[in-house]
């Protein structure tokens, strides 16, 4: 039977090597013989993707054959040719191919390791596409040869990371602090037009999404607080939890949530691209402190807006809750004087003033993540994200740190 | 082309001695010694990932060298304190390779920007050097635009209008070829060499660009990549037909083996 077809196969091949990538009914009318008419009226069938090992002599063959397409069946392999690669190919089967037939084939080579296997009997194109994927490789431009990684030189690697993140963030609040000596000594420059902007963009800009955030959260506060506090007929108390949460925790903390996704995302992009386009090279170039020149601004505008913005958050969030108050019961006058009977302006104080530290965090880390970024289009989105995390977590650290302090000062 | 000009020291520009530079523990060249002589437009050449964008980068003051020194005229400028440097910093001009304007600026507010901050000229003074200094870029009436609204070769014009902005005596220019058309690709050679001829800048460009490099350089060193190590120094053109190295040769031929070099004519 093998034999018979190899007879068939060898009859042929001369005729059909040149065909190969021509459309399927041509071949078909060339080595088939086939009538014409039959050949127009037929559908091309897709005969499955075969590979066939075959014995000639002492010689081992492969004889592939069906049509070798994507998406196809997947080839069926016939016999066996223990680990040896064929010496010749039979491809007079052979329909159209596209990628799987070549990386069929270098699969197998490559699991063999041969350093120069045989290609002979392979249609010129083919022949020609496993050359070139068998090629040696040049000389690979060097980084460095990859070392190979075992668990220690990965924990290693992990710690001397950390090691190099700690001061990097130490190095940079250092630059950072000399550079706020250099402009509280009136020797730091930067444009105040890219200030007023920045102050701008962070400031104005936030508002609206400032008071959705804080008009909800009041809301939500309230609504809450007064199912809990109407089953002991006290829903009057709603003014004093949505007042206190709001102007000690909630007001500052959404806001400074928002601001990291907002402006630290913002200040992390815009600085990561500039370092991506060797912009911050320039400044260097031309004498400029990247530190006085892009840090120090959006340091002092966050600064600057984050205690406004607070303040406003609050007041937004104790309207959200009078709303609630006024819906189930609570006159508003009555809602007011409660809120401002609680709302001392030490109360009122202690969220001012964390908001300071957490605009500081929220620049430091958008800054820091901008200015390290890596010099790619990704390392840019990856510069983004680690802002976001890092100030967001920094933030509740630090609000958690505050409370604590509070506590035991006791106010 | 001029032949290669003569370099004595006592005329260099720059002079690079025993440089090594690393990344870490990986060395990317080592031992590389030669001298940009004044008025020289000098192309530092290899192949991709060689090391000729960080050898600029040394050579600005970006970066510190491993092992090895820089003379800017002269003086080690390497030796000299990162704070002191900015008295050589402000006679280059850098081009950097995609233009690296600041993308917040117009044309105009980035090349007067370097001048406000290092000279007193009053705005007025300040707009007309400005505008000059596009003019010669060959972009009057693009002051107002922003960077990203021009095109790649204009960005990197604009980008050299930027660095020749305090009249610097040695200008860098990193890949200004890359990335651009022929015809703006020759615009620029034209325009760096009239730049060259009327301003008597030293001119010190990275480039792989063999149709630039033989159309402007007049020195030249190539970087090998296979040894680490310079290959060759010297004017392109001679290295092409007489370079003993055949690395230099391939590379200059456009990857063409040659025969083995006549003598090098004296």
């Amino acid at each position: 039977m093998i034999a018979e077809r190899m007879r068939h196969n060898l009859q042929v091949s001369a005729t059909s090597t040149m065909m190969k990538i021509v459309p399927h009914w041509s071949w078909r009318l060339v080595s088939r013989d086939y009538p014409a008419i039959m050949c127009f009226m037929t559908a091309p069938e897709a005969t499955p993707p075969r590979a066939l090992w075959l014995r000639d002599g002492g010689r081992v063959l492969l004889d592939l054959s069906g049509e070798w397409r994507r998406g196809g069946t997947e080839p069926v392999i016939e016999g066996e040719a223990g680990d040896r690669l064929p010496e010749a190919y039979v491809t007079d089967g052979l329909g159209t191919f596209d990628s799987t037939l070549p990386a069929f084939l270098l699969a197998m080579i490559r699991r063999m390791e041969a350093a120069e296997p045989p290609l002979e009997g392979l249609p010129p194109n083919l022949h020609g596409l496993m050359e070139l994927a068998l090629a040696v490789p040049e000389e690979i431009e060097a980084r460095g040869e990859p070392e190979e990684s075992t668990p220690i030189k990965v924990l290693g690697a992990a710690s001397m990371n950390v090691w190099a993140g700690v001061r990097s963030i130490n190095e940079f609040t250092g630059q950072s602090m000399l550079s706020l000596g250099r402009f509280m000594a009136g020797r730091a420059r930067f444009r105040p037009r890219d200030f007023w902007m920045i102050v701008e963009d962070c400031g104005a800009k936030a508002l609206p999404i400032v008071s959705l955030i804080s008009f909800l959260i009041g809301l939500i506060l309230a609504f809450v607080g007064n199912v809990q506090l109407a089953n002991f007929g006290a829903s009057l108390y709603v003014a004093d939890l949505v007042g206190i949460a709001m102007v000690r925790e909630m007001g500052v903390v959404m806001t400074a949530i928002i601001m990291s996704g907002r402006t630290g995302a913002a200040f992390a992009a815009h600085l990561g691209s500039m370092k991506a386009n060797q912009e911050i090279d320039a400044l260097r170039t031309f004498g400029f402190d990247p530190f006085d020149f892009l840090v120090l601004p959006r340091m002092l505008a966050l600064v600057l807006m984050m205690p406004l913005l607070t303040v406003y958050s609050n007041i937004i969030g104790i309207l959200g809750g009078m709303l609630v108050g006024a819906a189930v019961g609570i006159p508003p006058i009555l809602y007011w004087n409660e809120t401002l009977s609680i709302v001392t302006l030490e109360n009122a104080f202690l969220g001012v003033f964390k908001s300071v530290f957490f605009g500081i965090v929220i620049a430091m880390c958008g800054c820091l993540q901008g200015m390290h970024a890596g010099n790619s289009s990704a390392a840019v989105g990856l510069a983004t994200t680690r802002a976001v995390v890092a100030s967001i977590s920094a933030i509740i650290v630090l609000d958690s740190a505050f409370a604590a302090i509070f506590t035991i000062l006791d106010i | 082309m001029p032949g290669s000009t003569s370099h004595s020291p006592a005329k260099a520009k720059i002079a690079v001695r025993d440089l090594t530079m690393a990344y870490g523990s990986f060395v990317v060249m080592r031992d590389l010694n030669f001298e940009v002589a004044e008025k020289d437009i000098f192309v530092i050449m290899g192949g991709s990932g060689c090391g000729k964008s960080t050898l600029l980068r040394h050579l600005i003051g970006l970066r510190e060298p491993a092992k090895g020194s820089i003379l800017f005229e002269g003086e080690d400028f390497t030796a000299t304190p990162a704070a002191e440097r900015g008295r050589f910093i402000r006679r280059m001009g850098v081009m950097y390779q995609s233009g690296a304007l600041w993308s917040s600026l117009t044309l105009a507010e980035n090349i007067a920007m370097p001048l406000e901050e290092h000279t007193q000229l009053p705005p007025g003074t300040i707009r007309e050097l400005v505008s000059y200094k596009l003019a010669l870029v060959g972009l009057s009436g693009y002051e107002e635009y922003y960077p990203a609204q021009i095109s790649g070769g204009m960005n990197k014009r604009a980008g050299i209008a930027r660095a020749m902005a305090l009249d610097p005596d040695i200008l860098f220019l990193d890949e200004p070829g890359a990335g651009l058309d022929p015809l703006s690709s020759r615009r620029l050679d034209d325009l760096i060499l009239r730049l060259r001829d009327s301003l008597g800048s030293t001119i010190v460009i990275v480039t792989h660009e063999l149709a630039s490099i033989f159309a402007i350089a007049n020195h030249s060193i190539f970087l090998d990549t296979a040894t680490r190590a310079q290959g060759a120094t010297g004017n392109p053109a001679d290295l092409r037909d007489h370079s003993e190295n055949p690395a230099v040769r391939l590379f200059l031929h456009r990857g063409e083996e040659t025969e083995a070099p006549a003598p090098i004519r004296s």
